[in-house]
């Protein structure tokens, strides 16, 4: 029953491809049967809304005149990156203000431009022969730069830890607020929805991908920072823990303020919850059968927070049926559980990419290069040295 | 019986006689310690809802402030800013009372008020600031 690419695209071309969220999907799959299930549909939707925050925009400015090199950059007081060419700039979601720290960061300067506000920009440079002026204070909206673009290192996390803590102390992480003595757990992935536990190992997501990028069309660029295929897997070749990860882009100007939202981790910093969505293709019964998984069957590791040590402690497995009950059980224990990513958020990018697939004809691109395989790498970690190594 | 929720500030380093018994022996209220941080060296907050007679509040309350604590009438009213609100579901982690849940099914955020004990803790956990108390 294979299918290729060609053919799913002619399909989506003509109207006539059928398309399903992940979701839609498993319960097809499991009324019909997985093969019933493969046969009859094209695409699957994927969708994940939590906060990412390896994530920001490259922004240019155009040249004032007489024009300035920016050495020194904020947006309404934020520092923006000063290191690249006389009006480009690199805006980090987790910068804080240099005046509200936390509450306001690059995440809400990027919020504000998506919802057409005006942002001040001031930078500062010591003068060149070609760039005399030394300083400028001005206001930019969206629709005044050149280029607004999304360039996230590391977005979609394939799979993530259940965060507790046996700690005798609250604590504040960027998974929230963790009460002592296993007081709560949290949890952030979207489960059966979250796109690259759909597609476990990379065979259909890799370099090139047109995906869902906060609302606009975009790209899988590059396999994401600490990309880890080694992390250790299920039956079905699904990661327990953390693991793979996608460096995507996609246009901030196209963008939408439904699928991009600033937030601010008391006690830890600004970050922001990043809508991302993906299509896979059904080539097979072997893709069929990962795409049919459904909370009950994916599984996540509880880790805790309380030691805060490279190498924290491992509590057990729960899956994500569980988690999401509001309630599992660890040691014995019953332990309040609480999301940080939004199921209702994810469903919808799914949904709306479905939107995208079957009423405005987006197809899916197959891709160039294929993210770096299980077996093929793992990450290293930073070891603190007394000198430099030769 | 009127009943009032007061947040109470504990100075560092300050031994604090055990106020609750005081409370009810001297004055004839009711405390209920909704929550409490109090830690050796460190200041303390106590969200502490009180019922009795109307006449013997003001004397409670003195004997509390006399004993070097900051009385505060507590926040009565919380709010839920849906326009800012992502339906995450941080918030439900820190609610102990259930007053915040999250619909397993729908993804929903269900809030019942009437459970609410006014704690905050959701008001720091919310990372959209979508959650505000007020008096
Ligand atoms: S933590 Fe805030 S944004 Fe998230 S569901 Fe609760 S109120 Fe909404
Ligand atoms: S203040 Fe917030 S966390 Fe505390 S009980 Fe009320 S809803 Fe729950």
């Amino acid at each position: 029953m294979a299918k290729t690419w060609d053919e799913i695209n002619a399909r989506i071309a003509s109207g006539e491809a059928v398309v399903m969220t992940a979701e839609e999907f498993g319960s097809l799959a499991a009324d019909e049967g997985l093969k019933a299930a493969a046969r009859k549909v094209d695409v699957v939707t994927t969708g994940t809304f939590g906060p990412m925050c390896s994530s920001g925009v490259v922004l240019n400015f155009g040249h004032s005149d007489p024009p300035i090199r920016m050495g020194q950059i904020t947006l309404n007081d934020v520092d923006a990156y000063g290191g690249l060419a006389a009006v480009d700039t690199y805006l980090g979601v987790t910068q804080p203000s240099r005046t509200k720290g936390i509450e306001y960061g690059g995440a809400h300067v990027i919020e504000d431009l998506l919802r057409g506000r005006a942002v001040r920009l001031r930078a500062w440079s010591a003068g060149t022969d070609c760039y005399p002026r030394t300083e400028i204070d001005t206001w930019v909206t969206i629709d005044d730069l050149n280029q607004a673009y999304f360039f996230n290192p590391r977005n979609a996390y394939q799979n993530y830890a259940v965060a507790v803590n046996t700690s005798d102390r609250t604590i504040h992480t960027y998974l929230g607020t963790l009460l002592p003595h296993l007081g709560n757990a949290t949890f952030c992935s979207a489960g059966a929805l979250s796109p690259l536990l759909n597609d476990p190992t990379y065979r259909t997501i890799g370099v090139g991908s047109r995906i869902f990028v906060a609302g606009a069309p975009g790209y899988v660029a590059w396999e994401g920072t600490q990309h880890n295929p080694n992390q250790s897997r299920d039956e079905h070749g699904v990661p327990v823990g953390p693991a793979g990860t996608l460096a995507v882009i996609g246009d901030l100007k196209q963008a939408s303020p439904e699928f991009f939202s600033a937030a601010t981790f008391t006690g830890y910093g600004a970050s922001a919850f990043m809508g991302i969505g993906v299509p896979i293709p059904v080539l097979d019964e072997d893709i069929a059968e990962t795409l049919a998984l459904t909370d009950a069957d994916l599984t996540a590791t509880i880790v805790d927070y309380g030691v805060a040590r490279r190498s924290r402690p491992s509590l057990g497995h729960v899956t994500y049926a569980q988690l999401r009950s509001g309630e599992i059980e660890i040691d014995g224990k019953r332990v309040q559980t609480g999301p940080i990513s939004s199921l209702s958020k994810a469903r919808r990018i799914a949904s709306e990419l479905k939107t995208w697939i079957t009423e405005q004809g987006f197809t899916l691109t197959q891709p160039l290069q294929l993210l770096p395989q299980p077996g093929s790498q793992s990450t290293k970690p930073l070891e603190i040295r007394a000198e430099e190594a030769n | 019986m009127p009943r009032k929720r007061f947040d109470l500030t504990f100075p560092p380093n300050r031994a604090t006689k055990p106020i609750t018994y005081h409370l009810v022996k001297d004055y004839d209220l009711t405390p209920n310690i909704l929550r409490a941080q109090i830690q050796p060296g460190q200041e303390g907050r106590m969200l502490l809802e009180i019922t009795g007679p109307r006449e013997s509040f003001d004397a409670g309350v003195a004997f509390l402030e006399a004993e070097g604590i900051t009385v505060q009438p507590a926040a009565t009213d919380i709010k839920l800013h849906e326009d800012a609100c992502v339906l995450c579901g941080l918030c439900t982690a820190v609610c102990r009372p259930a007053a915040l849940m999250m619909d397993a099914e729908t993804g929903a955020l269900l809030f019942d008020k009437e459970k609410c004990v006014y704690c905050e803790a959701c008001v720091v956990a919310c990372p959209r600031r979508a959650v505000t108390l007020s008096f």
